[in-house]
């Protein structure tokens, strides 16, 4: 059964939210659903941008409060 | 996916011109590029196992580089290494001017490596230098 998995980088700067979300989905299982916390505005831009180099699915993202909640399937 | 071959060399031992490698190493190589690390020069001293001395800065960005959470190059390197796969080599010259076995190093840095057959494994890639 597919798991939802939050990866909290708030406060950590680029890349390393990147590679905290790399690192879970290593152990994730396919089908499973992260959500990384970010409040780095760099990352906000990248994290996506390398969910579609990669080939996961994009499933959102949205700022609240200065932090930004970014979503991802594992497809692979 | 598209691929490249990326190849950086790293011959500086200040801060800024270290994080600035080690994040295009890591972000290259968890996007898929094949990536090799060639440190030479006055980078590798920060690479002996369990050096912890810090990089001098250059100037203003590399000083917030060590007040904020920015991750160290040092863990950049390895994670670059162990979830990218890529690949890191000392250069076989400073390791004997330097007076370095493979084994003082970390254990995520490969063998030592001469200029010949890193120039040659640069061909049709692209190269990096800091």
């Amino acid at each position: 059964m597919a798991q939802k998995i939050l990866v909290d980088a708030r406060g950590s700067f680029c890349p390393g939210p990147l590679m905290e979300l790399i690192s879970q989905l290593k152990m994730a299982e396919i089908g499973d659903e992260l959500e990384i916390l970010s409040s780095d505005k760099g990352s906000a831009a990248d994290i996506p941008q390398w969910i579609n180099k990669v080939g996961h699915e994009m499933l959102g993202t949205e700022e609240a409060g200065g932090v930004w909640h970014i979503r991802v399937k594992k497809l692979k | 996916m598209s691929s490249s071959k990326l190849r950086i060399v790293v011959v500086s031992g200040m801060r800024e011109r270290l994080q600035m490698a080690a994040m295009t190493a890591s972000v290259g190589a968890v996007s898929g590029d094949d990536v090799m690390v060639f440190l030479s020069m006055n980078a590798l001293p920060y690479f002996v196992r369990g050096a912890s001395q810090d990089a001098p800065a250059e100037g203003p960005v590399g000083k917030f580089l060590g007040q904020k959470s920015v991750p160290p190059f040092r863990q950049l390197f390895e994670q670059a290494v162990e979830l990218g796969g890529a690949r890191i080599h000392p250069c076989s010259m400073a390791m004997d001017l330097l007076k370095l076995e493979p084994a003082a190093l970390e254990a995520w840095v490969g063998e030592p490596l001469g200029l010949t057959k890193f120039l040659d494994d640069c061909r049709d890639g692209q190269v990096w230098s800091f």
